[in-house]
């Protein structure tokens, strides 16, 4: 299966706010990290939740984001991290219109 | 432009301290699991629409519901919505138990 990122890409969540069940955590939304692993291949969550089994099935990323980076005002160590796992409908290229 | 949070989504909220003792399951919780293990057997439940159930208990209910009420109020939900109990049934159903339990009690 064909992924759209790879280890080492920078991505960013969507900043997006729909109704509804989403899996993409609200503090990560808008914010920018590094993909550091493919965690699988999955249907989406999204579908899965109002009984739609036999959605797209989507890659999920380990994404590791900067904590200086989430939280504004961070008090902890520069190197201190968080990592998420994000489907792929939920990232974009950090540059460029992403999809 | 920054939307709405709902309710369930608490990540990075002051939470307070997190208890760290641990604590017995009560007969009634692990019967709630039991029938969610079915329902998944029967392809009736997933995970995901578990979570999409729980979430929808909204503000308030989210919050005074304990654990393994939230799962009873979400497998209830999705069971109604699929037709696989109707709500007169489960009224019904309700209260015989509830009967029972009193005559048990006054026994």
């Amino acid at each position: 299966m064909s992924e759209q990122f790879t280890i080492g890409d920078r991505v960013r969540v969507r900043r997006a706010y729909p109704p509804g069940h989403v899996r993409a955590p609200y503090f990560t939304r808008g914010k920018t990290g590094v993909v550091t692993a493919i965690a699988g291949h999955y249907r989406n969550p999204e579908d899965l939740a109002y009984g739609r089994y036999d959605g797209e099935i989507l890659p999920l990323y380990r994404v590791r984001f900067e904590q200086a980076d989430l939280w504004a005002e961070y008090q902890g160590g520069p190197k201190d991290s968080t990592i998420v796992d994000v489907y792929e409908n939920w990232l974009e290229p950090e540059k460029g219109g992403g999809r | 432009m920054v939307g709405p949070r709902r309710v369930h989504d608490m990540g990075g909220l002051d939470a307070g301290p997190v208890p760290q003792e641990g604590h017995q399951h009560e007969a009634w919780e692990k019967r709630v699991d039991a029938i969610r293990m079915l329902c998944a057997k029967y392809d009736l439940l997933r995970t995901d629409e578990m979570r999409r159930n729980i979430e929808d208990l909204g503000p308030g209910v989210y919050d005074e519901l304990g654990y393994y009420e939230r799962w009873c109020a979400a497998i209830t939900n999705v069971l109604l919505q699929k037709s696989v109990i109707s709500v007169d049934e489960l009224g019904r159903k309700m209260k015989e138990v509830e009967d029972r339990w009193e005559k048990a009690r006054a026994e």
